[in-house]
């Protein structure tokens, strides 16, 4: 099959957690990375060691071990940093999660006082103004922003969608306005795994002055991210989704950006002095750091991104693109499927939703479960995008770099066992 | 055999649930009703609207009819609709106990024994206090109903003391 990664098998013994055999006697089909991936061993051995002989608080512990851990911290920056292609280290901040982060930004912008962008100055947000989302957002790229304009009293708008899961931008002149403050949307559709044209719509909101927010938790583990060549001003994701651990996140944002911001979080490390009356600030990153960060967090992170920047992200993208063409061949072979979003694997990311007629989700993802096959049945954190295509839930399979073809049959084959266990075909068991 | 047991699929899905929910009882929204109640599972999206008769007041309120809209999976839909057959025409505060028998089989993990003559087709759902990720989907429509009555009697609905499990244990 072209495109999969040519050392499929020598990656998949990187990842201890699939060798595991689950009740039953079946072994793991793991096809949940879009909600978590799974963690290669050198991810977990950097954390181990880490513990094991470096521990320490960064920054404000005076001795060996304390140094050690800072340089083991700060060198995960610069090994993010790196991956990013970001002008400055200083520019990358560590958060708990792509949802923390998002939640910076729009906390911090409900409180600027000004903001100059290189086509506008503005601020404080307030009636008038404008946030522009997308219909396809995870919640995580929805709340924070609802919150920031009932708070503000800007308004919230959205770009809908086409009937094939695209961004509907027939309206983007009106959309993008000269009141538009903020555009935030993500990178690729975790629900309907669509690609959008966010370099486009990044030229179009900086003609008017605002802000471009990249929610990249989907694209950042599958395809080349280069935030200079983006077009973005800030760029999230979340350790868990690229091989990290849980417990940490990343806010890539121009410096300029980024200086005008108020902090975030008030404590520890983010503060330049602090007496009864008031405080001064650190600068980037640490402005936005308070308390102890996550400190293995970031060595595993940093662990993470050498790993999968090694396999390379261009072979990474290949071979997801070929088990979603090959899973939606698949799909395609059962009656009664109803994909979500774009229906050829180029257009798309490696996450399929899916409707199986007459099974409801959970019952899909329980037999599946059943023989070993790990998917997620729900709404999948994208309420609006399922209401938008008139369903309340669905299935959703998705792939990574470990992933392989014959996994992709054992799950079509569970698919084909499930609609006979509930009598929908008429074939017999 | 070495093999570990595999997941008992059967003992989820029994006849008697995979028929309620081809064949749903009671489904529909009617009038008259006292209370109507939106109840959803947030992690899964599984939405509920169910509405309460009572005839009567005080201690002799009669359960005169539950109706209800759901969208839900086999499971969340049968509960409902085994739980309306269950309730319907039957006074509240021994609807409560029932409410209080089916509550507990859920919570048991599998290790409590159904009272069939309490929860008739409702002991079809032991086999799902196995499985933890699906008891919200089988108590949906449950604490709806709850809430519904609490609603309409301005206090939650007390178990029969003959019937609440809490005696029969004892006794
Ligand atoms: C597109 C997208 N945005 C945001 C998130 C939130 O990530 P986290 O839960 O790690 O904050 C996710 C993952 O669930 C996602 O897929």
């Amino acid at each position: 099959m072209e495109g999969l990664l040519p050392d499929l098998e020598v990656i998949r013994k990187d990842f201890p957690i699939l060798e595991r055999t689950l009740a039953g006697g079946h072994p793991l089909v793991y096809l949940d990375s879009a909600n978590t991936s799974q963690k290669p061993q050198v991810v977990i051995d950097a954390m181990v060691d880490h513990l094991e002989r470096h521990n320490a608080n960064v920054a404000r512990a005076m001795h060996q071990l304390g140094a050690e851990s800072s340089a083991a911290f700060e060198a995960s920056r610069d090994t993010v940093a790196r991956f990013l292609n970001a002008p400055s280290r200083d520019e990358v901040i560590y958060t708990k999660n792509a949802s923390e982060a998002l939640n910076l930004v729009a906390s911090t912008l409900t409180f600027a006082q000004e903001i100059s962008t290189e086509a506008a100055t503005f601020g404080p947000l307030g009636e008038g103004d404008e946030v522009l989302i997308t219909e396809m957002e995870h919640h995580s790229n929805i709340v924070p922003w609802q919150l920031l304009t009932q708070r503000t009293g800007a308004t919230l708008r959205w770009f809908g969608l086409t009937d094939d899961g695209q961004l509907d931008l027939s309206s983007i002149d009106e959309l993008i306005n000269e009141r538009t403050r903020v555009v935030s949307l993500t990178w690729v559709s975790n629900m309907l795994g669509t690609v959008n044209p966010v370099r486009e719509i990044a030229r179009r909101a900086h003609e008017v002055g605002a802000i471009v927010v990249l929610d990249a938790s989907q694209a950042v583990p599958q395809m080349p991210v280069d935030v200079q060549d983006s077009g973005a001003d800030i760029l999230v994701f979340t350790g868990h989704k690229v091989t990290g651990p849980t417990g940490i996140g990343v806010l890539w944002g121009r410096r300029a950006l980024l200086d005008q911001l108020p902090p975030f979080l008030g404590g520890g490390e983010m503060i330049a002095t602090v007496a009864m009356e008031r405080s001064t600030y650190a600068g980037i990153p640490h402005k936005f750091e308070a308390g102890t960060p996550p400190i293995v967090e970031a060595v595993g992170l940093g662990a993470a991104v050498d790993y999968i920047d090694s396999v390379g992200m261009a072979a990474i993208r290949a071979h997801e693109e070929a088990i979603t063409a090959y899973a939606l061949d698949g799909l395609a072979s059962l009656p009664g499927i109803t994909v979500l979003g774009p229906q050829t694997a180029h257009e798309r990311g490696g996450a399929i939703a899916f409707e199986v007629d007459s099974i409801h989700p959970h019952d899909v993802a329980q037999v599946l479960d059943s023989r070993g096959v790990a998917v997620r049945a729900g709404h999948h954190c994208a309420k609006p995008a399922h209401a938008r295509f008139g369903v309340q839930s669905s299935t959703r399979m998705s792939s990574y770099l470990y992933t392989t073809p014959a996994e992709v049959d054992a799950f079509v084959e569970a698919l084909a066992y499930t609609q006979r266990y509930f009598g929908t075909t008429g074939a017999s068991a | 055999m070495s093999q570990m047991p595999g997941q008992d699929l059967d003992s989820l899905y029994q006849e008697i649930i995979l028929d309620h929910y081809k064949r749903p009882q009671n489904a529909g929204l009617r009038d008259p009703f006292e209370a109507e109640v939106h109840h959803v599972n947030p992690t899964c999206g599984d939405e509920l609207t169910l509405r309460v008769h009572l005839e009567g007041g005080g201690d002799d309120a009669v359960v005169a009819d539950v109706s209800y809209a759901a969208e839900g999976c086999s499971i969340s839909q049968a509960a409902t609709s085994v739980m309306t057959e269950l309730l319907i025409g039957r006074p509240v505060h021994e609807a409560a106990a029932v409410h209080a028998e089916f509550l507990a089989l859920m919570h048991g993990r599998g290790t409590i024994e159904p009272d069939e003559d309490v929860l008739g087709d409702g002991i079809a759902f032991a086999g799902v206090a196995k499985f933890p990720a699906r008891v919200k989907c089988a108590l949906l429509s449950w604490m709806a109903w709850k809430d519904a009555t609490t609603q309409v009697l301005g206090a939650e609905p007390t178990p029969t003391p003959s019937q609440s499990p809490d005696q029969e244990e004892q006794a």
